[in-house]
Parts: C-alpha cells; structure tokens; sequence
C-alpha cells in the first residue's frame, strides 16, 4: 500500500524531529557522527514507524522484526529514533557519550533497550543479520532482519563474505539498506576507494537491487514494499542519500562525518531542518 | 538453559581408534538429536573438522560459509542473538587471528552462546607449515572477557568438553589437536568439570602443569622418572586455561615447590603465563620454568619431531624436570615462610 497523504505529511514531520534531536544530541554530547545519521533518517523513520513488526514496550518479543545498524557510527541517530519511538525516556539521551551513560558513539545491546546488536567496528552487522535471517529460517519464524550499511563502510572485504552467503542461502527474509551519502572520513568514496559501479556489484553478488532515493519517502516506501514481497532472496535497496541531509550548512560536505555543534549553530541547524 | 544429555554413553565411540577430531564430530552429532536449536558452521573445512558429520544428519541445520571465516563468526553471532546454539569449527589458526575480531566483538562483546570448536591447534598440523600451525591462539584469545578456553588432553576429554560447554550460557573456545595424538585417558571420565585441573599422576617432588597433547607426554614422563630416578612428579591436566584453577595451581606451589608447565603453543602468553600470573599474584615463591614454543616461527614437521625440538614431548619433560630437581632452589631458608 502506497503512503496515505496523511501518513506522508506525518512521516515528514517526524523525520523532522528526528533530525532535530539528532541536532540537539550532537550540542549535548560534545560531538557525534552527525552526517551520518542525518543521512539515514528518512530510512529509519520508514523502518521504525511504517514497516518494521515491532513493539517498543515489549523490546524482547520473539517475533519482532530485527534491525541491525551495520554502520555503527551512526549509533546517535538510532539512539535518538530508538528513543522518539518509545524504546527509553527521551532524557537518557542527554547523557549521551558520558561515563557511565547507557548510551555512546557505538551502541551497546547489552545496555541500550531495543539496539538488537553491538556493532561500530566496520562490516560486522551485515554478517550478523544474516545470522539472524538464517536463524529465522531455521527456527521457522517469519520476522524479517533489516540492516542499513555504509558506504564507506563497503570497503571491508567481510561484507562481500557475508553478501555472498546471503545471496547463496537465498535469505529472502533479509532487507538491506545502503546509505549512499558519497562521504567517509577522509573524503568522497570515489576518491578513497571507488565504489561504483556500485549497484552492479550487488546485482553481480546475487542481490535483488533497487536504486532508489533515501529521502524520498514515497519512493522509499515503494521499494521497501517491494523488497517484503520479494522473497526469493536477499534484496538491496541503494539509497541515494546527502550526508547531513536537512542542515544546509552540513550537507554533501564530508567535514561533518563527526563534529561537535556549539549553541548557536544547534539553533542554526534546527532552523535549518524545519518542521516536516 | 537445560542441561545437555547426550543419548549414547562415550563407550559406543571407540576413542582410541577415533582422532578428537572425528569424535567432537560424532558427540556433536549426538547433542544435534537431542537439542534441535543446535547449529553447526563450517568454512570449507567440513571435513577437515569433522563436523561434516553433523551436517549428513542434519542438513537444515548445517552451513558451509566457504572460505570466509570472518562472515561465518559474525554469522554465528547473528544466529546465537536469533536463539540458536551454533557450534563454529575451523583451524584453531583462523579461529583466533582470521576470524580473531569477530570472536571479540560480535560472540564475546555480546556474550553470545556460540562454542567454537578449533581445530589443528599447537605444531599439530606440522607439515603445513607457520601459516596454519595455531601456538599463539590461546594467548589472543584468553584476553576476551567473557571467553571460557578449553583445551582437552585428547579425544575422551574432547568429548566431556563438547557436552559440558552446553552448560555454559556464554562463548566457549575448545581447542583440539588434529587428531594423531595419543590418548591420555582410558575411558571418558565423567567428573570432568569446566575450570577444574586433574591431578593424572600424583608426586611430591615437582608438578608438571600440561594441556592438550602434552599431557600425555607429562604422564610418560612421570611413569619413567618415577620407574628409572625415583623423582614423585604430579601431573596436572589443566585442561581450562580460562578461567585457570587457581587453587590446584597454588596447592601444587605448597606441595611440590616447583612447577613446570607444558604447552603445544607459545610460551607468551598461554598456560605458562596463565600459571605464572597465578603463582606471582599469590606471593608464594617456588622454582618456575615454561617449557612451549620459544617465540619463533615453526619449520614444516612431523608433529612428534617438532614437539621433540621444542622440548615439549617425554624426553624433554624428563630433561626439563632433571634439570629443575638438579637447583639447589632449597638452600633459600626464607622458603618456608614465603610459602
């Protein structure tokens, strides 16, 4: 089912707040992966409000869906959707990154409720989510894993292994995300270490792949109704993304991978990203 | 989690006719009948670990990662977080160092029940070389919170080891020869517990502390230095190198006043230095040596050859042990106090 007008103007408020909190996490803890998160947003919201089977007041329910953020850094952004979505008071993440705090740069599932897997170093959640589409299918249970990777983060040879033991087993109860925001560390992938053609590297390795705007929500939302009813293996939706997408200071500039915000430039960027 | 039972008693296996290898296969294969979330990982090594055999019988149930080691221990990860019980099997060389982070952060940082069966450790597969002779595994791994390290004197214990890690709610490394080695037990023995030392051999003189393979070679040793010299050597079986039985290790520093340990393996940073801090925390004092792989890349090799040059078979325990007993550590007067 396309998004209602109702649902598109309520998802884009949402994102909006998101990405305002984001903002505001950012000021508090001294720094964080704000690109990033930025960039991925849009999907988060679509996955956590739309179509992920999840319940945030039972966050161990055995038949939820499971989400891995395979580009770890982009812990404050899940932390703050995690939040916003019921997961833990929105308080918590004031003390974000500070000792003792549940919450910090790189999750930790032990202590932040509804972060299904620790993950941070690069190419290690793809692996595990198809550990966890395989365990589905062994256990004979029907939710499904959705994992968002990085671009840069597509370097490590360890998402290769694990994109092709997807595309062997056929794990059709597998959904990837890839944030396609053109930025790691050090600069423009392409310059570092190029990707492309990307999208034909996933077809090559077996995948279902989609390339599709990660900001559009109406046509995210296509995909990923595609990609659930897709079920004859692991599906690949190539999201065409803008780090720091919604601050018009940060977008498209590889500078705010990770960067601190001081007073005025929270307001600056919270002005920025509007209401929705 | 339940308690693992096995259906068939050890005797149905001849172990003495059957490497570790094949019988960590065979009891994994056993607790597969019985425990239907059990899983088993293989990185084309199937049947190089024998645990081929798990997957004959339960096809649904076994995967093969082909040659990527890192994906299989991160796909662990993800089935143990989905409620399964994966056992992962591969070299103990690419266990602890290919695979080496994702045993880290995604099984041990998590917690999560994976056991992980790693073969060929020590000088065990000789002829292959450096690159697949596993004597720094124990050291890396013994640095992971959370990791119980197991080392089973042969395929008898491997197999307690095997049934008796399904108690454990948590990440298990078992390492295990490649399956030429002599057996140091006679029969399984049921008492083995996870964290415990047992005394082979009885001796008042000194205390050979081994693990794996040597063990063996450590009761050998303690027959004919008993028979030829009349020298008492207690041998322990410290078969879990993580978490070390601290009191076995402290009431053989009372007993016996010297301590050797033996390893198929570095002598950084494995059971000798695991014994060591032990013995150096305690404040008790007693004559200490390290006999293992002296920090150097391993030649091409018969297994036996190789733990002939490193000392670590019967004739260089024996030597070993002569050469301790010949110290005259016992000229310290301050020695009773210290201990």
């Amino acid at each position: 089912m396309p998004l209602t007008d109702q649902e598109l103007k309520d998802l884009s408020r949402t994102a909006a707040k998101v990405r305002r909190d984001m903002v505001d996490v950012t000021g508090w803890s001294g720094g964080a992966h704000i690109g990033g998160s930025l960039s991925m947003a849009d999907i988060l919201v679509l996955l956590y409000w739309k179509y992920m089977r999840i319940d945030p007041a039972k966050p161990d329910w055995e038949d939820r869906d499971r989400f891995v953020l395979s580009k770890g850094h982009g812990g404050m952004g899940h932390a703050v959707v995690l939040a916003n979505r019921g997961y833990f008071p929105m308080e918590d993440l004031k003390s974000f990154n500070e000792t003792g705090s549940k919450l910090g740069m790189h999750l930790d599932s032990h202590k932040a409720v509804g972060c299904e897997i620790s993950t941070g170093s690069m190419g290690h959640g793809l692996c595990q989510a198809v550990g966890l589409a395989l365990g589905a299918r062994v256990l004979k249970k029907d939710w499904r894993t959705f994992v968002i990777i990085g671009d840069g983060e597509s370097d490590e040879g360890s998402i290769w292994e694990a994109a092709m033991s997807a595309a062997h087993y056929k794990t059709g109860n597998l959904i990837a995300f890839l944030d396609r925001n053109h930025y790691m560390i050090d600069g423009n992938t392409e310059k570092i270490m190029s990707l492309e053609p990307f999208a034909d590297k996933w077809r090559a390795f077996g995948w279902e792949t989609i390339e599709v705007s990660g900001h559009d929500l109406k046509a995210l939302s296509g995909a990923i109704e595609f990609a659930l009813d897709y079920k004859k293996g692991p599906v690949m939706l190539l999201c065409e993304t803008v780090k720091g997408k919604g601050v018009d200071f940060m977008e498209g500039k590889a500078a705010w991978h990770y960067g601190g915000l001081g007073a005025d430039l929270v307001e600056k960027a919270k002005a920025s990203i509007g209401e929705g | 989690m339940a308690k693992a039972e096995s259906t068939v008693t050890w005797t149905v296996y001849d172990a003495l006719k059957m490497s570790a290898r094949e019988i960590y296969g065979v009891v994994l294969t056993d607790l597969g009948g019985v425990n239907p979330n059990i899983v088993g990982l293989s990185a084309d090594l199937a049947k190089s670990t024998q645990i081929g055999a798990f997957g004959d019988k339960f096809p649904d149930r076994f995967f093969n990662f082909g040659i990527a080691e890192q994906n299989m221990f991160g796909v662990a990860a993800g089935m143990a977080k989905a409620g399964l019980l994966p056992f992962v099997s591969t070299f103990s060389a690419f266990a602890s160092m290919r695979a080496c982070e994702f045993l880290r952060t995604d099984i041990c940082y998590q917690n999560l029940n994976v056991k992980v069966i790693a073969t060929h450790g020590g000088t065990s597969f000789g002829s292959a070389g450096s690159t697949h002779h596993a004597f720094e595994d124990l050291s890396i791994v013994r640095a992971f919170p959370n990791l119980t390290v197991i080392v089973p004197a042969d395929g008898f214990e491997t197999a307690q080891a095997v049934k008796k890690c399904m108690d454990i709610n948590g990440p298990v490394y078992i390492r295990i020869g490649r399956g030429f080695e002599p057996s140091a037990y006679a029969a399984e023995d049921d008492t083995f517990e996870i964290g415990k030392a047992v005394e082979m051999h009885p001796g008042t003189d000194i205390t050979v502390i081994a693990c794996g393979p040597t063990v063996f070679q450590a009761l050998e040793a303690a027959k004919i230095l008993q028979t030829d010299g009349g020298v008492s050597v207690r041998v322990l079986n410290m078969h879990t190198i993580k978490p070390i039985d601290k009191e076995a290790i402290l009431k053989a520093v009372t007993d016996t006043r010297r301590i050797l340990t033996v390893e198929d393996h570095n002598v950084i940073g494995g059971l000798g230095s695991a014994v060591a801090d032990v013995i150096a925390g305690s404040g008790k004092g007693c004559a200490f040596e390290k006999v293992g792989i002296p920090d150097v890349f391993t030649p091409h090799g018969y297994p036996e050859d190789l733990m002939h040059l490193y000392k670590t078979d019967t004739d260089g325990i024996i030597e070993k042990v002569r050469e301790i007993l010949g110290r005259d550590f016992e000229a310290d007067e301050d020695w009773e106090d210290e201990v």
